[in-house]
């Protein structure tokens, strides 16, 4: 065991990676000498050389297309997307092409890319730096979508979606990046698309993933407070869904709150909601509420605040379970 | 004014030889064919042409849902497709059929995927790495550019042109107003990959003439870059060859990627579905007819007296392979059911097979309620 901060974790884990398999390359804008913006691939370069770690002309949808290419060639390409409101000019590549060659090509070929993408607010920066996109992503078949709430599921997760035959879109939260966590360097995490009761509780589920995890714990440890004993549900994985723990979950306790940064309307809730009164609906004791950022941009970074749910709406959406 | 001609021109369209002065470096290498080869050209030309022709008619008589002609650019695709070597890779578009039967495509596949049974049509690897058609414009541009530069990342040169690799990517000039063409000669110039990008400039995208894309010659447009643009006479095959080949062994010897224009014309519409009368001039389109690539190097190879009995068995070939296709398109059988859930992803998906059992059981209730 060690104490390291996701964006550490992320560090070791491509490191491990790309000494397991030399067909492993990383690609993107600054990820070289700069080591990122958030240094995650930092020393990668002056370890694995410029062969291994390719600093990309400034251009997204170039990133992507030459990483089919290199996909076609052999390699593992592990692309960073600087920040996520940038990736739209990658968007074509990922889904008309990444996401479908495997079954244009009807199998013959894989397509082992993994697409790095720090996401989420909470860093009191510009327009187009705090976006959650997401649900396009997971909108798109042919992709699969993760992302790790803490260091020791990003070391692992990371070396898991490097080692899947098909395209993983990354998600990292950002606001993650530096709260250091405990990361088992022996023993691997869980599957890839696994999700897991983070805390146990009786009252209600709580779901979300990513950067929500840390706000819902939050929120379950000032509920105890009041006498509410609140579940916990790390998705980790969005596309696909592993619905037997969120299932499981609502069974016991009747009562389901999602939550995420990502506009509400068409957002992930959207898609837990309904699978879970598919799923679960002679448990329910009140419909599953949703708990998201509004349906509005991102706001300038003053407002940012107002814009993300904080435990306190999240507690808000538990009264209103609860008062069913 | 032909001093001044930036075009590359051996034959002209009598088919007679006039090299044009920019056509000096390739002389040597278009003078290295002989008539065998220049035969075997016509002979792909020939049969690309019936293919086309076939597949046109088959669409008309809703056999397929679309056919994107080829007719008029087949010296561009033969010339450029016969230069490559067969270990190069090879990134088309949607029109390249002429390079789709060079390097061994069944024409049937092609028309599969225009029929709506395959997105893809034919196993890259068993077809000297030609890969499948790419229907967003300008997309394979960039995959052609990354599996250049994993070629580079592979091995250093060897410097045996038998064996260094070279990618040869297809677009039109509709594609360079689009952004991944640009990012691709980016990276490949950045890179200094072993490629070479060519754009069959047959003057029409769509309905939109290349005026509009381009207020300027674009094989100009390489020298921005930082690479090397060369004009060819898309309608001679010799000189299609010859500047196809010197770009490719430059770029396999690793002196990085150059940007080919061919000069050429769509004959036929863009698709079956558009109907080019409303967008173009009959003396626009004579003035091209007149310029047919297969009537050029016909003539030539009459003038170093082919007989007569080499154009009929080309002919006669031409007419098989036509009514080949026709038997073998009536064949086409409707793909497996399976196929929509099959290659989604290659690892265990939840979602993927909970709705493929769903739909089976879905079937099934059919026999049963009745």
């Amino acid at each position: 065991m060690t104490q390291l901060p996701l964006a550490k974790a992320l560090n070791a884990g491509l490191r491990r990676a790309m000494e397991d398999d030399p067909k492993v390359l990383l690609m993107g804008e600054d990820i070289g000498r700069l080591g990122g913006v958030f240094r995650v691939t930092d020393g990668l370069l002056a370890t694995f050389g410029e062969n291994r770690v390719l600093d990309t002309p400034l251009a997204e949808s170039g990133i992507v297309g030459t990483a089919i290419g290199l996909a076609i060639r052999g390699y593992r390409p592990v692309c960073e997307i600087q920040f996520d409101g940038f990736i739209w000019p990658g968007f074509d590549q990922i889904t008309s092409h990444l996401a479908k060659l495997t079954n244009r090509l009807e199998g013959r070929e894989r397509f082992p890319i993994v697409i790095r993408v720090p996401y989420g607010g909470h860093i009191g920066s510009i327009e187009h730096h705090s976006e959650s996109p997401e649900t396009y992503f997971a909108h798109t078949p042919g992709l699969r979508v993760v992302t790790p709430s803490t260091p020791n599921d990003g070391y692992w997760m990371i070396q898991q979606a490097i080692r899947s035959d098909d395209p993983v879109i990354f998600f990292e939260p950002k606001s993650r990046y530096w709260p250091k966590g405990e990361v088992d360097l022996e023993t691997p995490s869980v599957g890839l698309h696994v999700s897991r009761v983070v805390r146990t509780g009786s009252d209600a589920t709580l779901i979300g993933y990513g950067p929500m995890v840390s706000v819902l714990l939050a929120a379950a440890e000032i509920a105890a407070g009041e006498g509410r004993n609140l579940e916990v549900v790390d998705l980790r994985s969005l596309s696909p869904i592993d619905w037997d723990p969120v299932v499981a979950s609502v069974e016991k306790t009747g009562r389901a709150v999602v939550a995420h940064e990502a506009p509400g309307f068409l957002g992930m809730g959207a898609e837990i909601a309904a699978g879970i009164s598919e799923r679960a609906f002679y448990s329910l004791e009140a419909p599953v509420l949703r708990v998201a950022g509004f349906d509005a941009p991102y706001p300038p970074a003053k407002l940012e605040k107002l814009y993300l749910p904080d435990a306190d709406r999240v507690l808000d959406a538990v009264d209103r379970t609860l008062a069913y | 004014m032909a001093s001044t001609d930036p075009t590359v021109r051996i034959i002209g369209d009598d088919g007679v030889i006039a090299p044009t002065e920019a056509a000096e470096p390739y002389l040597e290498r278009a003078a290295a064919l002989d008539e065998e080869r220049l035969v075997g050209f016509l002979t792909d030309m020939v049969h690309t042409r019936a293919v086309d022709v076939e597949a046109a008619n088959l669409q008309r008589q809703g056999h397929l849902a679309l056919w994107a002609p080829s007719y008029g650019q087949e010296a561009a695709q033969i010339g450029s497709s016969r230069a490559a070597r067969a270990q190069d890779a090879i990134f088309p578009a949607y029109r390249e059929h002429g390079v789709a039967l060079v390097r061994g495509v069944d024409p049937v596949d092609i028309v599969r995927m225009m029929r709506g049974v395959t997105h893809g049509g034919w196993d890259p690897a068993a077809h000297g790495n030609f890969r499948p058609y790419t229907l967003v414009i300008g997309s394979q541009t960039l995959h052609a550019t990354g599996y250049a530069m994993g070629i580079r990342l592979d091995a250093p040169v060897s410097g045996d042109p038998e064996r260094d690799e070279a990618v040869l990517v297809y677009f039109g000039d509709g594609a360079t107003a689009q952004g991944d063409t640009n990012e691709a000669f980016v990276f490949a110039a950045s890179y200094q990959t072993p490629q070479v990008f060519f754009l069959q400039n047959n003057h029409w995208a769509i309905s939109v003439p290349v005026t509009r894309q381009s207020r300027t010659p674009l094989y100009k447009r390489a020298s921005g870059f930082g690479m090397p643009g060369v004009q060819v006479d898309g309608n001679d095959v010799l000189a299609v060859f010859a500047v196809t080949g010197a770009l490719l062994d430059d770029a396999r010897a690793g002196r990085g990627p150059a940007l080919i224009e061919a000069l050429t014309y769509r004959i036929g519409a863009h698709t079956t579905a558009d109907d080019p009368t409303k967008y173009r001039t009959d003396e626009e389109l004579a003035e091209w007819t007149a310029r047919d690539p297969l009537l050029r190097l016909r003539r030539h190879l009459e003038q170093r007296s082919v007989g007569a009995e080499v154009f009929e068995r080309i002919d006669a070939e031409a007419a098989d392979i036509a009514s080949d296709l026709r038997r073998k398109v009536l064949a086409v059988q409707d793909p497996p059911r399976s196929l929509l859930f099959e290659h989604v992803y290659h690892e265990p998906h939840p979602l993927i097979a909970a709705e493929q059992a769903w739909l089976t059981d879905y079937e099934a209730s059919y026999g049963e309620s009745s």
